[in-house]
């Protein structure tokens, strides 16, 4: 009965240490040297001149689309492009879009309100947020030194003042 | 045979035309602003540098000037005054791949028009703006 119980422990330790690894490996794989992020030089010279060119994996296809269709009022500024780019554009967003992590309600439009990035942000501080270097949340190269290249592992983040 | 070869150049051959259409100096975009500006006001007398640094440097009634991102020194680097990111300096003198395309140009006073003072710039704001910018060395 012990030896079973053992054995059942042992499974159980075996299958979650195997788990860990299968997501550590398709984490690994996902941010990676390994696979190229996808990139368009459309939406790298569009969407890049006024923040970071944001990898089309933080946001899913619907909110894309949502955001493509009023860059003319872009979170207060006109970011409008003409239709031909426009178009390339959304078509490279949503093919590259990330999977829909909110559970209802109408398209996230900012990365900064997905409940991904509060939970992945919770520990910075409220001070590293107000610091001058950093200025918006929207200024992800701030800390992420890799940002314009759409890296954001957490290894190559250096906060301000920290 | 030379058909055969006409047919293989002519892609290049188009294309070479069409970047040489969309290719300008700032001087060639100044012209067709001074072109539109005549035709817009027969009063048209030119465009000035003073008028345009004043234009640059003003709100016009609302939050922003287009100092705000691109600073009151459009030879120095600017900084977007929403998001934080780095902008390259505005003035030629400064970064030689300013005003080298009227699309680029028209796209770029479009939307910062709009946001600085909620309208689209005259030819003659435009003009102004690229002369103050050009002046500076």
């Amino acid at each position: 009965m012990n030896a079973m119980h053992n054995g059942s422990h042992l499974a159980r330790r075996v299958i979650t240490a195997l788990v860990s690894a299968l997501l550590l490996a398709s984490l690994g794989h996902a941010s990676g040297p390994k696979t190229p992020p996808a990139t368009h030089a459309g939406w790298l010279r569009e969407c890049g001149s006024c923040h970071v060119a944001y990898p089309p994996r933080l946001l899913p296809a619907a909110s894309w689309g949502a955001i493509m269709d009023r860059l003319g009022d872009h979170f207060g500024t006109d970011a409008s492009i003409d239709e031909p780019a426009a178009a390339a554009i959304r078509a490279f967003l949503q093919a590259n879009a990330g999977r829909d992590r909110e559970t209802r309600g109408a398209p996230v439009l900012q990365i900064t309100k997905t409940r991904w990035f509060l939970h992945e942000h919770d520990q910075v501080s409220q001070a590293a947020w107000r610091s001058p270097q950093v200025a918006s949340p929207a200024n992800c190269g701030a800390c992420h030194r890799g940002a314009a290249n759409g890296r954001f592992d957490e290894h190559d983040v250096r906060v301000p003042g920290n | 045979m030379s058909i055969r070869i006409a047919r293989a150049l002519a892609p290049i051959v188009l294309l070479a035309s069409a970047s040489a259409v969309f290719a300008a100096t700032p001087a060639d975009i100044a012209r067709t602003y001074g072109d539109e500006a005549r035709q817009a006001s027969p009063q048209f007398k030119g465009f000035s540098p003073e008028r345009g640094k004043a234009f640059f440097q003003s709100t016009h009634g609302g939050d922003w000037s287009c100092s705000s991102c691109h600073t009151a020194n459009p030879l120095a680097p600017g900084r977007h005054a929403k998001t934080g990111k780095t902008i390259a300096p505005l003035a030629p003198a400064a970064d030689a791949e300013r005003f080298t395309s009227l699309a680029q140009a028209e796209k770029w006073f479009r939307r910062n028009c709009n946001d600085v003072l909620s309208r689209a710039c005259t030819p003659q704001e435009k003009g102004d703006v690229l002369a103050y910018l050009l002046e500076l060395r």
